[in-house]
């Protein structure tokens, strides 16, 4: 995973509530078995017009919003499916933050493990930030992971929280599975408790022939 | 005296490894649930790492998502379809991956399978790269769906990285009236609690109406604890869930089933476990329900009307509602049961088990489908069709005019041919009711299977009640 440090860029205004996966990325082109290249899909429905044509009402077909790094979005961002596909087309459309007043858990997990910095902040400090990305190319906001802090166009810096091993492993671009692997020991001793505690659990799958 | 724990803390505490960093966990997991959908890049990590599967034998696979619900043998005719499903097979086969093949009488809807196979059991941690994983909470598990990035930390390692949760009590107590399904429990919980209500939580489903619940409606409340945001839903075991479990071909069996049985059973919450967030409803309170919008808590007693932006405070929200009433081409204070269908779906991880066959079929029995209306019945897996067969259900629906399918995930998310046409209105019995998700343009009117059924003798969203 690439490494995070600081983003600036154009914030796309989204303020509506609920934006769930499905709009994020449609159901029909989770048939695919590559995660890379699927930006031509993030956001169909409300991007393109039944002709395939883009939609001009539609935020990231506008101006300077085409080459926006940040969104700025409504409560419970990212609600619904669990697809890594969101996270995915948003990083590969060049979205590598977004900012709402909340997540819905398992988006925000994913977004982690993709280098996509999603940043919760209180509904007043969320409304500011999208009254500078409504200025589109004349107000750019900058991030500073290591500081936890947003620079507002006008100067205002605004702090946010983050999970300490979280942030650790995204300044990093460190992978999980890497991390976890340096605790192989204390899985196989955990592994040889639990078989005595609970062993109808072990071999489960391979027991009777499917 | 140790501190009284919910369910949740206990199973939660019985699986953490090692602290993983500050407040997260490295936490095990004892079952792995895999479909075609969300693992192929997954397998495809392990691969570039050269890291195999850590435990096979606590992992299993099936393909639901994409494959066709008619005519089986002739294979799977969309390219794309075809591709995932045979990436899987592949997968499973390169990572000795137990694997339940498409023509097996256990195929069927991974959510539907874990339980009813006896895979899925009180007390153990479960995850599936899918959403709906909670389903599996009903039985007493921790339950919940992952990411891509995760299924592959699982399959290498059989462990996650996880926060600890908070908990949440949602108690309905009562008994629930003619009429009214555990769909319409869960339908009314979201309602009153919102798409975000549970995020960050694991929701306990406590009080007599639940402990009075088959397990099939239990999984029906429990597969939906997602759309209130909630990371996993769960329903404390007790004599029906073993009853349940007893038998089932990946169960334990003789000496291991009782020393399981003695485990299971210290797993209810204590008295007095701390819950962080309750909230109740009174079950006689709860009519049945549909959604009118498009998200789960756009919810309505079948005999309220469209809502009227109007009477909305909240600017975002009325925006909210605004877009979805223009999206469902509905106006404000029409009565619900005025509303015309032209598609009905009965099916999906929420409502396809055989229980809930039984109460479509009590409708369609001696009606037929309203004429311009297109019903699917697709059951959840191919025990499910095998005893609705054997109950002679098949025959209700197809003389009443509703279609019998393959098991599959379907009309459900439109993976497979079965989608609906441009713009159709859609009674459905499965969880999601976002813009799109059933096919473009699709609307969708959440309910469950017996108000589905009556939709599609009528034509029109209608109360199951008036039916008789
Ligand atoms: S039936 Fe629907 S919700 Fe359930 S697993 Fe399949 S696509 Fe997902």
């Amino acid at each position: 995973m690439e490494k995070f440090t600081q983003l600036t860029g154009v914030a796309a205004p989204m303020p509506a509530i609920n934006i769930d996966t499905d709009k994020i990325f449609p159901a029909i082109h989770l048939r695919t078995i590559k995660r890379t290249g699927l930006a031509k899909h993030l956001f169909e429905e409300i991007r393109f017009r039944a002709d395939g044509s883009e939609n001009p009402d539609f935020i990231l077909n506008q101006g300077p919003y085409r080459q926006a790094k940040i969104i700025v979005a409504g409560d419970n961002f990212g609600c619904g499916s669990s697809r890594e596909h969101a996270p995915w087309a948003l990083t590969d459309f060049g979205i590598s933050c977004v900012i709402a007043p909340s997540f819905a858990d398992i988006f925000y997990n994913n977004c982690f493990k993709n280098g996509l910095l999603p940043i919760a902040l209180p509904q007043a400090e969320v409304d500011k930030l999208m009254d500078d990305a409504k200025k589109g190319g004349n107000a750019v906001l900058t991030i500073d992971l290591d500081k936890q802090t947003i620079s507002r166009p006008d100067g205002e810096i605004v702090p946010f929280a983050i999970d300490p091993f979280r942030k650790h492993c995204m300044l990093n671009g460190l992978d999980d599975i890497g991390l976890t692997e340096q605790k192989a020991a204390e899985i196989a001793t955990y592994e040889t408790k639990t078989r005595g505690e609970r062993p109808w659990v072990f071999g489960l799958t391979e027991k009777a022939g499917a | 005296m140790a501190q009284p724990r919910t369910l949740f803390d206990k199973i939660w505490d019985s699986h953490v490894i090692a602290p993983a960093g500050e407040g997260t966990y490295l936490l095990y997991i004892d079952l792995h649930l895999c479909h075609e959908v969300t693992t192929p890049q997954a397998f495809e990590g392990l691969k570039l790492a050269g890291r195999k599967v850590r435990r096979p034998d606590a992992t299993i696979a099936v393909a639901d998502h994409n494959i066709p619900t008619s005519n089986r043998k002739a294979g799977i005719d969309e390219p794309e379809s075809k591709l995932q499903v045979d990436t899987l097979e592949r997968n499973v086969v390169e990572f000795g991956v137990p694997y339940i093949p498409i023509d097996s009488i256990n195929q069927g809807i991974v959510h539907i399978i874990g339980p009813e196979m006896g895979l899925s059991q009180p007390g153990m941690t479960i995850v599936c790269g899918d959403s709906h994983t909670a389903t599996h909470g009903a039985l007493g598990a921790l339950a919940f769906g992952i990411g891509t990035s995760e299924v592959e930390h699982v399959l290498a390692t059989q462990t996650l990285i996880q926060a600890h949760a908070k908990n949440m009590l949602v108690e309905v107590n009562g008994s629930l009236g003619a009429g009214v399904s555990p769909k319409d429990v869960i339908l009314a919980i979201i309602g009153k609690i919102g798409t975000a209500g549970g995020t960050g939580h694991v929701i306990e489903y406590g009080g007599s109406t639940f402990r009075s619940m088959s397990m099939e409606g239990r999984m029906t409340v429990c597969n939906m604890a997602i759309e209130s945001g909630a990371r996993a839903g769960l329903v404390a075991p007790d004599e029906i869930t073993f009853e349940y479990v007893k038998g089932r071909a990946y169960a334990p069996k003789g000496g291991a089933w009782e020393q399981a049985l003695a485990y299971w059973k210290t797993l209810p919450s204590d008295p007095g476990a701390h819950f962080d967030k309750k909230t109740s409803l009174d079950a006689g309170q709860i009519a049945p329900h549909i959604t009118w919008g498009t998200n789960p808590e756009q919810t309505a007693p079948i005999t309220a009307r469209v809502p009227d932006p109007a009477d909305i405070d909240d600017p975002l929200k009325r925006a909210a509602v605004e877009r979805a009433l223009q999206y469902m081409q509905l106006k404000p204070k029409t009565p619900l049961v005025e509303i015309p269908v032209q598609r009905v779906f009965i099916g999906s991880c929420t409502n396809s088990r055989i229980e809930d066959l039984r109460a479509a079929a009590a409708i369609a029995r001696g009606r037929k489908v309203a004429e311009g209306v297109r019903a699917m019945v697709v059951p959840g897996s191919g025990l499910v069709k095998h005893q609705a067969e054997e109950e002679g259900l098949d025959r209700v629906f197809l003389e009443a005019g509703f279609e019998w399918r393959e098991p599959g995930c379907s009309n459900c998310m439109s993976m497979n041919p079965d989608r609906a046409m441009k713009g159709e209105r859609i009674a459905s019995t499965s969880n999601r009711n976002f813009e799109g998700r059933q096919g473009p343009g699709a609307k969708t009117h959440l309910m469950g299977p017996a108000m589905a059924a009556a939709a599609a003798v009528t034509g029109r969203l209608a109360d199951v009640r008036q039916l008789g």
